[in-house]
């Protein structure tokens, strides 16, 4: 009978030492796909490799020996003996294994849940195996399953619907003060990591404009170059604060920079639109209490890592509705995997019949000379028919057990009645 | 009994409430697609309704209480699809169409008494001052709306307390500016009400300003909303203040709407309105 498996590592089971060894570049791809198709009994396969993963998803009627022949691959490939490898591999076998490629697709056994590269690397993955015609019925069917249930998930669920990361969060805020972010002004103030990841963002969202200031004019001008903007010195800010609506602080100063009378100041010639302050900086930029002033909003790294806790707590929750949509597909694509064992039975079961009735009309019909080919159509209609509405129902039954349990029994008992294995006879005498 | 058309437009406008409200609690925005196109379906329903009784009466459907409350949802309905059409945000459907709704439910709970239209209720000027009247009130009702959605969300984004409403709710500017727009619109509206009615009124009864309950009470609305769009223009409030005060401003219009009609006599008043003596 045929199984479905995956054998594999991810972040979780494997350091990253190992899963380096087993990264598939495009080089060794080729390689690597030529090695397992060389795995003796295995049928259908596919390779994906990420950083975070590695798996082998593969189909075969004797798993064992093919698993085997996988943890041989990987260990040769990987250079690590077999006996320190197993134990950093996890092996899932029929609706484990399908289990597991639906939730690697829909980002569920991702280190970050709901991040979107994996499905595209899945995609990928596919692709290649496709091209190289190493999938087939099953494989075709699992994919393509996985693909549509990832973005039913993706759309239903809120697995990947909020920012899990400070800059995208601020941006995110920002979009929900400004609406759209196109042709509003930028003040970035002091540098680091995070405030030009911000930036960036801000920059993707069509933004007008990208002032830096910096206690070092240089490196405001070298990073206004960066973000196509322009450098001012620190005394022209207060000047400028009229003229932009995102202010991003990460300055080393150690008193805030901007105050509360000043904010106020800068509020009425603003006619109140609102001001929007991201303050990075520790200690901070920005006086707590600039916050209470109408139409400013001030976040503070602590604030903005408060939301994606948040945000990483509504990601774990939404999961669980996820998972519930990976529980219903994989009972139905092993539903379908189930009826596909009923079609060789069933060929069977047809091509008995046909030669039976076929071998008798045959013979009835040599003994007929003078019939005219009219009635000879007939006789050879009537054959067809009589096979035909004799195994309907015992095939609806079959596939009907296909979708149910109990289907194992079934099989066994209609190759018994119809002797279609031809060793009954024997047995019973 | 109500009319067909008047049934169908409940049944409609039901159907499009719980979608928008099934929109707003699960984020599908389908059922919110969906809910907006059954909505104008029975938008025009109610518009065929209205404009039937028109030509029954002779005379804008607006004599008693139970029509006027039905041609109030009416014009809710409408200043949400023109607000919808121009800002395209589906989610205050989810807040607007429930309102309009239970004025309609609360419609159709009165029963109907005939009414007696008299000459004055006949003529051109009538139909426009009411229902320039009452689009204003529908889109004062947007402001109000906007009002309470952007205060909601202020509150989350300066409490730092993203809740379930943040993902659900338009940026703030989005909600501010639909307090301006809603309130200069409103504004225009109302004026022209005003206007037109007093025209009527000369005509009628010889004076433009009588003094009446409704007319002083129309003169207090109009005048808050012409304090805050002053504000608004002049001074340059914007967000939470704008927000507080089209929200305190409609209480004075519901007041106008409802209080004036059901509490104080006047010629403005239902019972008057209807051709029963006052008491």
């Amino acid at each position: 009978m045929i199984r479905i498996v995956d054998i594999g590592m991810n972040h979780e089971t494997a350091p990253v030492e190992v899963r380096e060894l087993l990264s598939f570049g495009e080089k060794d791809r080729d390689k690597a796909f030529h090695d397992i198709q060389a795995v003796k009994n295995i049928k259908e396969y596919l390779l994906l490799s990420t950083c975070n993963r590695v798996e082998i998803l593969f189909t075969t009627e004797r798993e064992k020996q093919v698993r085997e022949s996988v943890i041989t691959f990987l260990s040769r490939v990987s250079g690590i003996a077999r006996d320190e490898l197993t134990p950093l591999l996890y092996i899932y076998d029929d609706q484990e294994a399908i289990r597991h490629i639906f939730r690697v697709g829909a980002s569920l056994d991702s280190m970050m849940l709901g991040e979107p590269q994996i499905l595209g690397q899945v995609k990928e993955a596919y692709r290649i195996a496709v091209d190289t015609k190493s999938s087939s019925v099953i494989l075709n069917r699992l994919m393509h399953r996985t693909f549509s249930l990832a973005k039913r998930i993706r759309t239903n669920t809120g697995i990947a619907g909020s920012a899990v990361s400070i800059s995208f969060a601020a941006v995110e805020l920002a979009k929900k003060i400004f609406g759209d972010l196109k042709g509003k002004g930028v003040l970035l103030m002091g540098a680091g990591e995070m405030a030009e990841l911000a930036a960036t963002y801000l920059l993707k969202n069509k933004v007008a404009r990208i002032l830096v200031a910096n206690r070092t004019f240089s490196r405001a001008v070298d990073l206004a170059e960066q973000f196509q903007g322009s450098a001012i010195s620190f005394d022209e800010i207060e000047g400028q604060l009229p003229g932009v609506d995102i202010v991003i602080t990460s300055t080393a100063s150690p008193e805030p920079i901007i105050s509360f009378d000043q904010a106020k100041r800068i509020m009425k010639v603003r006619k109140n639109r609102p001001l929007f302050f991201i303050d990075i900086a520790v200690p901070r930029n920005v006086e707590p209490r600039v916050n209470e002033i109408g139409n400013v909003f001030v976040y503070d790294i602590d604030d903005l890592k408060g939301i994606i806790d948040d945000n990483v707590g509504k990601r774990q929750a939404e999961a669980i509705k996820a998972e519930r949509m990976v529980d219903e597909e994989v009972l139905k694509f092993s539903a379908w995997l189930r009826t596909l064992e009923v079609v060789p039975t069933i060929k069977e079961l047809q091509q008995k019949c046909e030669r039976i009735f076929q071998g008798e009309l045959q013979r009835t019909l040599s003994g007929l000379k003078d019939l005219t080919p009219e009635q000879r159509k007939g006789f050879e209609r009537m054959a067809k028919s009589i096979t035909k509405k004799l195994l309907n129902d015992p095939i609806v039954f079959l596939k009907g057990k296909g979708e149910r349990g109990s289907q194992d029994l079934y099989l066994d008992i209609a190759r018994k009645l119809f002797n279609l294995d031809g060793d009954a006879r024997e047995d019973d005498e | 009994m109500d009319s067909v058309f008047f049934r169908l437009t409940l049944s409609l406008y039901l159907v499009a409430t719980g979608g928008f409200l099934y929109f707003i609690l699960k984020r599908n925005k389908k059922a919110g697609i969906w809910s907006h196109r059954i909505l104008i379906l029975g938008f025009v329903l109610h518009t065929v309704s209205l404009l039937i009784e028109y030509y029954r009466l002779g005379a804008v459907p607006c004599l008693s209480f139970k029509s006027s409350l039905a041609f109030f949802s009416w014009a809710i309905v409408a200043a949400y699809i023109i607000f919808q059409a121009r800002f395209r945000i589906l989610v205050l459907g989810s807040f607007v169409v429930p309102l309009s709704v239970i004025l309609m439910i609360l419609s159709s709970t009165i029963p109907i008494s005939p009414v007696t239209v008299r000459p004055i209720f006949k003529g051109l000027l009538l139909p426009v001052h009411v229902t320039a009247s009452l689009l204003g009130d529908g889109i004062f009702v947007i402001a109000f709306i906007a009002g309470i959605m952007y205060l909601i969300q202020e509150h989350q984004i300066k409490t730092k307390r993203l809740g379930a409403f943040y993902a659900r709710l338009p940026s703030l500017n989005i909600l501010d500016s639909i307090n301006y727009y809603a309130i200069s619109y409103g504004f225009l509206l109302l004026s022209i009400g005003m206007i037109t009615g007093s025209i009527v009124a000369q005509s009628a009864h010889g004076t433009y300003w009588r003094w009446d309950p409704k007319e002083v009470w129309s003169l207090l609305t109009w005048l808050s909303y012409a304090v805050l769009l002053h504000q608004r223009m002049a001074v340059g409030w914007r967000g939470r203040r704008s927000a507080l005060m089209a929200i305190g401003c409609f209480f004075v219009l519901i007041f106008t709407f409802l209080g004036v009609n059901l509490l104080m006599e006047g010629y403005h008043s239902f019972e008057s309105l209807e051709g029963k003596p006052a008491p």
